[in-house]
C-alpha cells in the first residue's frame, strides 16, 4: 500500500481551476521529485495535500490508507505530514528557537527533538535567540526544515527549497535531506531545477498547466523526455 | 506645586481605568487585527451580568465580580469561534459591520432588559474609602484600578512573551495561515486570545461601574479612548498600551483643569500629536 496516493485531484482559486485530475503515489521511504515550470500547479498541489489550500478541492487524497481532510492542515500534521512552504514562512516576531519550539510543542512526538535539529543544523543553536527572519536565506531555510522535522512527519514535503539560494547552500541543504531520509522519513520534493530533482529522487513527476504530464523512475527517464514534458515540446 | 502633583496623580489614576479598557482591545487587535466595535458594549454587558446575578441590586461583592469576569472567558471563546472567526477577512469591512451590528444588538438588549436608567455597582468599603498623602488625596477604588491595570499589563506581557500560549498568540499575529502547518488550529488559538481578552474586558466594565454610572449606551464612548491608547502605545505591546492610556489620562486631566469642556479634547490632541510624530506607536512590539 502506498503511503500517499492522489486520485483525480482538482483544486480551484475561485472560478479558476489550478489542478486537473492529478494522480500520483509515493511509497514509504521513497523520495518523489515534482518538477514543472512556474504556474504548473506544484505549490498548489503541495498545499492541497496538507490541507492548506483555501479554495475548493475535489478528488481523493489518501495517506496511509485514510482520506486526508481538506482545509485542516493541523490535522494533516497530526497524521504525519509536514510542509516546508515556498518562501519559508517563518514567524517574524519569534526567535529561531521560538519558531522551532512552536512546532515541537504542537507536533507529533518522535525521534526529532530540538537537540537533534540543532545537531543537523548547528548554526541554529548559535543563532537561537535571533529573530528568525534576520538570518540569511539559507539559514532561514534550515529553520523552516527544522521546524517541519520537529512535528516528526512520516512524509516531509519541501516546496522549492533552492529558490533564491547560492549553489553551495543548496548542496548543504540537500545533503541534510539525505540524512533525514536515511532515518526513514519519506520525501516529496518540489523543484524547478530538473537536475537537482533527478539527483535526490527515486521517482520523478512532471506537471504542466495543472496536469501530470510525465511520471517515471528518475534513473530511467531521459533528460530529453523530462525537458519535453516540462516545456510541452516534442521529445528529442 | 501641590496642584501639579495632584493633577498628575489624578491623570495617572484616570489612565489606569483607560489602561484596563484598552488592554483587551490591544490583545484582540494585536493578535487578530480585529477592530471590535462592540468592545465598549461588552464592557457594559459585564456590568449588567453582575446586576443580573445580584438580582438588580447595585450592592455586590468581590466574589461575584470575579465570577462574572471568569464567566466572560467561555463567552469570548464561543463568540470568537462561532461568529468572529467566520468574518475575519483581509478586507476589514466585514468584521467592522458584524461588530457594529453586535454593538447595536447589545445596546438594545440592555435597554429592553434593564431600561434606560443609569446603573452602578457598589462595594461600600471600597467605593467610599479615601487615601490621603499631604496635599494629594484619591479614592481607594482609583488606587485599586491603577494597581489592577499595572498587574494586568504585566500579566499579559508575561503570557505573551514568556509562555507557550504567548508564542502561539504571537505566531498567529504574524501569520495565522501558517499556524496550521505547525499542527495548530488558528481558530482555537484566536478563541483563546478572545477568552483572555474578554476576561480583561469584563474587569474593565466592572471597575468602570464601581467608579461611575453606566447606561445601555455607555459602551461606544469607551471604545474611542481605548482605541487611541492602543494605537499610540504601539501594536502588540501591553506596556505601550499602559503608557498610551496614562498619557491620555494625564492630558485629559490637564485640559480639564484649564477648562472642564476641554477634557476630552486634551486626550484626542495628544493622540493626534503622537500619531503624527510616531505613527508606529511609542512601544511597538515589532520594529518594522
Amino acid at each position: 500500500m502506498s503511503l500517499l496516493e492522489l486520485e483525480g485531484v482538482e483544486a480551484f482559486y475561485g472560478d479558476f481551476q489550478a489542478l486537473f485530475g492529478v494522480g500520483l503515489s509515493l511509497d514509504e521511504g521513497e523520495c518523489l521529485g515534482l518538477v514543472g515550470s512556474n504556474g504548473a500547479g506544484k505549490s498548489t498541489l503541495m498545499r492541497t495535500i496538507v490541507g492548506a489550500h483555501d479554495g475548493v478541492v475535489r478528488g481523493h487524497l489518501r495517506f496511509d490508507g485514510g482520506e486526508l481532510p481538506h482545509h485542516e492542515p493541523h490535522k494533516a500534521v497530526g497524521l504525519g505530514l509536514a510542509l516546508v512552504p515556498e518562501g519559508r514562512k517563518l514567524f517574524r516576531s519569534l526567535t529561531v528557537e521560538e519558531n522551532l519550539l512552536l512546532a515541537e510543542e504542537a507536533g507529533r512526538k518522535g525521534q526529532w527533538t530540538l537537540a537533534r535539529v540543532n545537531e543537523l543544523f548547528p548554526i541554529l543553536k548559535e543563532f537561537a535567540k535571533r529573530p528568525a527572519t534576520r538570518l540569511s536565506g539559507g539559514q532561514q531555510q534550515m529553520v523552516a526544515i527544522g521546524r517541519a522535522l520537529l512535528s516528526n512527519p512520516r512524509l516531509l514535503l519541501c516546496d522549492e527549497l533552492s529558490l533564491g539560494l547560492a549553489p553551495i547552500v543548496i548542496k548543504d541543504i540537500y545533503a541534510s535531506l539525505e540524512k533525514v531520509r536515511s532515518e526513514g522519513t519519506s520525501l516529496l520534493v518540489v523543484e524547478q531545477d530538473v537536475e537537482a530533482a533527478r539527483r535526490v529522487s527515486d521517482h520523478l513527476v512532471c506537471m504542466r498547466s495543472g496536469r501530470v504530464v510525465l511520471s517515471g523512475s528518475s534513473d530511467e527517464l531521459s533528460a530529453g523526455q523530462v525537458t519535453a514534458a516540462y516545456f510541452g515540446t516534442e521529445a528529442a | 506645586m501641590s496642584t501639579l502633583a495632584d493633577i498628575l496623580v489624578q491623570g495617572v489614576l484616570l489612565g489606569g481605568l483607560y489602561t484596563i479598557s484598552a488592554l483587551g482591545l490591544s490583545l484582540v487587535f494585536g493578535v487578530m487585527r480585529l477592530v471590535n466595535l462592540s468592545h465598549g458594549d461588552l464592557m457594559i454587558a459585564a456590568v449588567y451580568l453582575a446586576l443580573a446575578f445580584s438580582f438588580g441590586s447595585p450592592e455586590v461583592n468581590a466574589v461575584l465580580l470575579i465570577l462574572v469576569a471568569v464567566a466572560f472567558a467561555p463567552i469570548g471563546y464561543a463568540l470568537q469561534r462561532l461568529l468572529l472567526n467566520q468574518v475575519l477577512d483581509p478586507d476589514p469591512l466585514r468584521p467592522l459591520l458584524v461588530t457594529f451590528g453586535l454593538s447595536i444588538v447589545l445596546q438594545n438588549l440592555f435597554l429592553l432588559s434593564f431600561s434606560a436608567d443609569t446603573q452602578r455597582l457598589r462595594i461600600d468599603a471600597l467605593t467610599e474609602a479615601v487615601v490621603s498623602s499631604g496635599a494629594v488625596s484619591f479614592g481607594a477604588l482609583d488606587a485599586l484600578i491603577l494597581v489592577t491595570a499595572i498587574g494586568l499589563a504585566f500579566g499579559l506581557q508575561t503570557i505573551f512573551f514568556h509562555t507557550k500560549l504567548g508564542r502561539r498568540l504571537r505566531a498567529a499575529s504574524d501569520d495565522s495561515s501558517t499556524l496550521g502547518l505547525m499542527g495548530l488550529n488558528w481558530r482555537h488559538v484566536f478563541g483563546l486570545a478572545s477568552a483572555i481578552a474578554f476576561v480583561v474586558i469584563a474587569i474593565a466594565g466592572l471597575l468602570l461601574a464601581l467608579r461611575s454610572n453606566v447606561d445601555p449606551f455607555s459602551g461606544p464612548s469607551r471604545l474611542l479612548v481605548a482605541f487611541e491608547a492602543v494605537i499610540i502605545g504601539g501594536l502588540g505591546s501591553f506596556w505601550g498600551t499602559l503608557l498610551g492610556a496614562m498619557l491620555i489620562g494625564i492630558a485629559q486631566v490637564v485640559a480639564g483643569t484649564i477648562d472642564p469642556g476641554w477634557q476630552s479634547l486634551g486626550g484626542h490632541l495628544v493622540f493626534l500629536v503622537i500619531l503624527a510624530l510616531r505613527p508606529q506607536g511609542l512601544m511597538p512590539r515589532v520594529a518594522q
